[in-house]
């Protein structure tokens, strides 16, 4: 069995009188691809923003390899967040800077690499996602899946342990959400990441999944596999497999049943 | 009655807690300018859009300023019989008071609140989470140039005014009034000294950093600031209150730093 790489315990989040987080404890696989799913305002980007250290749980402790992050001093958060990678609902480029330039920043900002090795590498990057021919395109020209493929491009520049992705497929249609879905696969073989994925593109993102996480009002519930969700005793997690997954995986129950 | 107990203690927690984080902010914005890599060519950049694409309105600004004083100046100085001490007048307002203080609002309303938007902007986009996690420090990236920039520009804008200025009451008192042109060249000698042209140049220098403090830190915390709304409704409201709160800011100092260096 994996070890655990990031883990809650008994965290609680709340904003203002609503407790979006109510004592999870829930821990996530290394190397494995973990869905965090559950309605809109479930607390599912908080959970990541939380992840990232850039939400502080009310209480309750979240270990990143082993070490609580909450008590971790900015230097020390900045070391941890170094393992990570992050792929913004909105991709979250920065708007005045180009393809090139966006894709570029971290090893800009975070290595001595010079220029020209810089620029190799961003090259090699961007043709990896198809991306040749918009180097000196804006944010703001482009589609919505290529934004998300700068985005990840640029999450992946150094070579991340872990990638969190939030809301990776929202807003694009079902042609560029597969090719997401595709560009996620081949990244993953090829730089070996731990990743957490929010989404509410359900059942199709649990074709990515490990295990999925599902949240439930304040509530975290694990389940192996996808297909072990209607199986749950909750019947709040029933109705929410029903109504999100159909019956896609009723034959499974039936067989339990019996 | 007790509501409204409850409402004022409210409102007064969470005026000190926006002072707080305002003060924390300011902290983190210069210690972050003697962090490395420097910004120095975002800086020029700054300096550029901040300092020199603002020349031409201060330039109106200071001229028509200085113009009118000498308008006023004359008539009012007339009813004594002084117009001789025009240039003293007009140089001694602009130096003391109107440069430092018309500058910063200028520079408020044209570069703060467009620094306010942007950085609100980025905010809500999550451009500013994503640098927190690519383990770029957002003070150094962002707000430390915006900072150096406006602390530069803002007191050579302020000299400029006050040339400008003066040139603009010579133009109303001297060749459209007739005011001698030695007496206000005298009067401006005589009567200027180097206090005053400290006391200017240190109000420019506080004004620079409450300017670029308040609407940077409004534009930062766009996203917790309370009856702001979300979205681009958020920004707009955010760059309203720190166009409002830097001009109401700047008047107040201008009258302490005066009290204080009378």
């Amino acid at each position: 069995m994996s070890p655990a790489i990031i883990e809650f315990q008994n965290v609680v989040k709340s904003f203002g009188q609503q407790r979006v987080l109510d004592d999870v404890s829930v821990s996530f696989k290394s190397g494995k691809t973990t869905v965090i799913g559950g309605g809109s305002g479930q607390g599912k980007s908080v959970t990541l923003k939380l992840i990232l250290g850039l939400l502080s749980p009310d209480s309750g402790q979240i270990l990143v390899n082993g070490r609580d992050i909450t008590r971790m001093k900015q230097r020390e958060l900045n070391k941890i967040r170094e393992k990570f990678g992050v792929l913004f609902q909105g991709s979250a480029l920065l708007d005045s800077m180009t393809v090139f330039d966006n894709v570029a920043l971290p090893l800009n900002e975070r290595t001595k690499y010079k220029s020209q090795e810089i620029a190799q590498r961003v090259r090699q990057m961007l043709a990896q996602f198809n991306l040749e021919g918009h180097e000196d395109k804006f944010p703001a020209q482009l589609s919505g899946g290529m934004k998300k493929r700068v985005g990840l491009a640029r999450a992946l520049m150094l070579q991340p342990d872990i990638m969190l992705f939030d809301e990776p497929t929202t807003g694009l249609d079902p042609q560029i959400t597969m090719d997401i879905y595709r560009l996620f696969f081949k990244s993953q073989k090829q730089f070996g990441y731990t990743s957490i994925i929010v989404s509410h593109d359900i059942p199709k993102v649990f074709n990515l999944a490990d295990e999925v996480v599902l949240l439930n009002k304040g509530k975290m519930m694990t389940f192996s596999s996808p297909e072990d969700i209607p199986l749950s005793t909750e019947p709040e997690i029933v109705s929410f497999a029903t109504e999100t997954m159909g019956h896609i995986y009723s034959s499974r129950k039936m067989e339990h049943n019996i | 009655m007790i509501s409204f107990i409850t409402k004022l203690g409210d409102s007064f927690l969470y005026m000190v807690r926006d002072l707080g984080r305002m003060g924390l902010f300011l902290l983190s914005a210069l210690l972050a300018i003697f962090s490395r890599p420097f910004r120095f060519r975002e800086t020029v950049r700054q300096i550029q859009i901040i300092g020199a694409n603002s020349f031409a309105v201060i330039f109106f600004i200071s001229i028509f300023t200085g113009m009118v004083l000498g308008l006023q100046g004359y008539y009012t100085l007339r009813k004594f019989g002084s117009e001789g001490m025009l240039g003293s007048a007009v140089a001694l307002s602009l130096i003391r008071e109107l440069g430092p203080v018309l500058t910063a609002l200028m520079v408020t309303g044209r570069a703060g609140s467009a620094m306010c938007a942007e950085i609100g902007i980025m905010r809500n986009s999550e451009q500013i989470d994503a640098l927190e996690c690519m383990v770029i420090n957002p003070f150094r990236y962002l707000i430390t140039p915006k900072f150096l920039a406006t602390i530069i520009s803002l007191p050579i804008l302020t000299q400029f005014f006050n040339v400008i200025g003066i040139a603009g009451g010579y133009v109303a008192g001297v060749v459209l009034l007739g005011v001698n042109p030695g007496a206000f060249y005298d009067g401006i000698v005589q009567s200027v000294v180097n206090e005053d042209i400290n006391l200017g140049i240190v109000k420019s220098f506080v004004f620079a950093l409450l300017v670029v403090w308040i609407c940077t830190g409004r534009g930062y915390f766009v996203h917790i600031l309370r009856n702001a709304g979300f979205g681009a409704e958020g920004v707009s409201r955010a760059t309203t209150q720190a166009v409002v709160l830097s001009s109401i800011s700047v008047l107040i100092w201008d009258y302490l730093i005066t009290a204080i260096m009378l």
